[in-house]
């Protein structure tokens, strides 16, 4: 009885949203899983090659999305992702051999501390700072390549990361688990950590606590820059070579994912547990969809429907 | 004497933009080869009108302290509205511009309803609505193409005589003449100018900048919040819907676009926020943000005619363009932001 109880405080920690989406993941598979078995007498989306295969794609986005939780937490935002990923990808493929990792990375970090000065020094929303930074990267890699996809590809061990496989499990999730492991630790048992929170809640009072709320500022969008940056190289590795644009089909599902998995978009609030479930349920529901063969515009709106859905469900505002 | 330079100051983000734009499209309009005239301005109004409407529609939510990303997607959705009903008859052209105006003032009102009754914040519940409408715009046009009946096209795009012979008049004459070659485009940014300036006299307009300024106060001042905010976002999608439609009539076709859709919505509140409009809400107008889109468009006029040979000239790839988009952008929102230096009160940047 009393495992029993204390198995229901367990329970009762994981929040609300958290449940909602691993509902609805249980909902696609098994609305996916009906509609195979009666047209094709399978059931291809409960075999652990497809869910496999899945989580293989799914931790590009998720790895992007942890990087924007981050910066969402605090109640910012950066819109600056997909050029970020495209410019890290495509110079680290530039550079080629082991000096792209640290090159890649540094360009992640370099564009992060550029838009997090912007937001901590002149107090610029950062929604249309990261918009800025985004534009002028974009015209930096446009000048780099003369707006053709780059020749250059990629470098060996970013194929073996993205693609490659260790006991059938794709290596890709290998570093999703590294990078969600390490930004759990982050937000739950460092100062950095826990002050995201507190500026996220109210940063008049985080900075009158003694918080140095621009030293955290400007670490989150460090971070999110270096995921942006992460997940750019294990693109270019997955498509074996950068190109215009890849960055662009991150940026909305990044920040639904998140919005998804119950993080407040003004800050403050949201466990990692829900943008893992948030990412793996919108990837899952694309997939599930393309497979049944919806055409794109219906895929489209269940997509937005979904996230409103969801939001009605547990993302209102209190009334005010 | 007071009074103006009260209303100068209130002005700022507008004039500097009036400023800009004179500034950029003059030294535009003298290095072009042909030179300032009606032709060129009507062509290059005929560039912007899409893009001013944009930032128009954008302005309203951003007054009351919100944001809509869904005014590309409206726009786009209007577009494949428009390329489906816009090739009949005069009538059923008629109705049919109506009904590309009542698609985007539903979808305006679709998100005013989420933000206003479903308590979402703007930002993601128009990033989600903006998917639907470019869902459905893609089962109206999965592939690009479309008609448009050519008078109203020519008669939309060309110039004010153009329109009053497909409205079945004559042409301007005798003293008024002159204004027989004013470019239709210049005229419809005049109208939408127009309603704007009558809106935000109504107890609506200027509640959208009192809830902007602040939501607690307007409340306790009896400002009836959620049908200003209604009218707001129902507004914004009527002018994302002028936005479409003139796309439309321009291009000939429909597309849904979605980058182009994206692009719509960023360049938008890029220009909003060079034309004086605060982000945070309460303080700017749509009139600035169309000076905003008309400076924006103007600098990549500017690109068409450096000449090669001068100094200057490796900036006439255009392959610097977008760089220099981009750094103009960044440049003038931190000149906007140098007021954080100039505060005593450490508290008061934290908004």
């Amino acid at each position: 009885m009393r495992a029993l109880l204390a198995l229901k405080g367990r329970v009762g920690l994981v929040d609300k949203p958290t449940w909602y989406t691993l509902l609805s993941i249980g909902v696609v598979l098994v609305v996916g899983s009906i509609s195979t078995l009666v047209t094709q007498g399978t059931l291809s989306f409960l075999h652990p090659s497809y869910i496999l295969q899945q989580l293989q794609i799914a931790a590009f986005l998720g790895i992007a999305a942890t990087g924007m939780m981050i910066v969402i937490l605090l109640g910012h935002i950066d819109l600056s992702l997909p050029w970020v990923l495209t410019a890290s990808g495509m110079l680290s493929a530039g550079l080629g051999g082991w000096l792209a990792l640290p090159c890649g990375l540094a360009i992640g970090a370099l564009a992060g501390l550029v838009n997090g000065l912007g937001v901590a020094f002149l107090r610029v929303p950062s929604m249309i700072f990261t918009l800025g930074t985004n534009t002028v990267l974009q015209g930096l890699m446009v000048l780099y390549t003369g707006g053709f996809s780059p020749r250059s590809e990629a470098p060996h061990w970013m194929e073996v990361l993205a693609v490659g496989k260790v006991l059938a499990i794709p290596n890709s999730l290998f570093v999703w688990i590294v990078v969600g492991a390490a930004a759990t630790f982050l937000l739950k048992k460092t100062v950095l950590g826990r002050t995201i929170y507190a500026i996220g809640n109210g940063e008049q009072a985080a900075y009158l606590s003694g918080v140095r709320t621009r030293g955290v500022l400007i670490s989150a969008f460090v971070l999110s820059g270096v995921c942006a940056a992460i997940t750019g190289m294990l693109l270019v590795g997955y498509s074996h070579k950068a190109f215009q644009a890849m960055g662009n089909e991150y940026l909305m599902p990044a920040i639904a994912a998140v919005v998804i998995g119950g993080t407040n978009i003004m800050g403050g609030r949201g466990t990692y547990l829900g943008t893992v479930l948030g990412t793996i349920l919108i990837v899952l529901q694309q997939s599930v969809l393309s497979v049944l063969q919806m055409p794109e515009g219906g895929r489209q709106i269940i997509y937005g429907a979904v996230i409103i859905a969801m939001l009605l469900v547990y993302g209102r505002q209190q009334e005010g | 004497m007071k009074d103006l330079r009260l209303r100068l100051r209130q002005n700022q983000g507008l004039l500097i933009a009036l400023a800009l734009f004179v500034l950029l499209y003059g030294a535009y309009s003298l290095a072009h080869p042909t030179g300032f005239s009606a032709t060129l301005i009507g062509q290059n109004a005929n560039e912007s009108l899409v893009l001013v409407a944009a930032a128009m529609a954008q302005t309203f939510p951003v007054l009351t302290g919100g944001l809509d990303l869904s005014v590309g997607a409206i726009i786009t959705l209007v577009n494949c509205v428009g390329s489906h009903v816009l090739a009949g008859s005069a009538v059923q052209n008629a109705l049919g511009v109506l009904l590309c105006l009542a698609v985007g003032t539903a979808a305006g009102f679709c998100n005013g309803c989420l933000v206003v009754y479903g308590r979402l914040q703007p930002i993601i519940a128009t990033l989600a609505s903006a998917t639907i409408f470019a869902g459905i715009a893609l089962f109206l046009r999965p592939t690009p193409g479309g008609q448009v009946d050519d008078h109203l096209a020519f008669a939309a795009t060309f110039d004010l005589n153009e329109l009053l012979s497909a409205l079945g008049a004559a042409p301007l004459r005798g003293p008024l003449a002159f204004l027989g070659d004013t470019p239709s485009p210049l005229i419809w940014m005049l109208l939408v100018a127009a309603i704007w300036s009558y809106y935000r006299r109504t107890r609506y307009g200027l509640g959208a900048y009192a809830v902007g300024a602040s939501q607690e106060a307007a409340f306790m001042s009896g400002v009836r919040i959620q049908r200003v905010k209604l009218v707001a976002y129902t507004l914004s999608g009527l002018f994302a819907a002028v936005g479409g439609l003139y796309l439309t009539l321009q291009t000939n076709s429909g597309s849904a676009d979605i980058p182009q859709s994206g692009a719509y919505t960023l360049n938008s509140i890029a220009s909003v926020v060079i034309g004086g409009t605060s982000l945070y809400g309460g303080v700017g107008g749509a009139i600035g943000s169309l000076f905003g889109a008309l400076v924006l468009r103007s600098i990549a006029f500017n690109f068409r005619v450096l000449d090669e040979t001068s100094s200057l000239g490796f900036f006439a790839n255009p392959l610097y363009q977008p760089l220099f988009e981009g750094l103009i952008l960044l440049g003038a929102v931190c000149a906007g932001a140098l007021w954080v230096l100039r505060v005593k009160n450490k508290l008061e940047v934290f908004r």
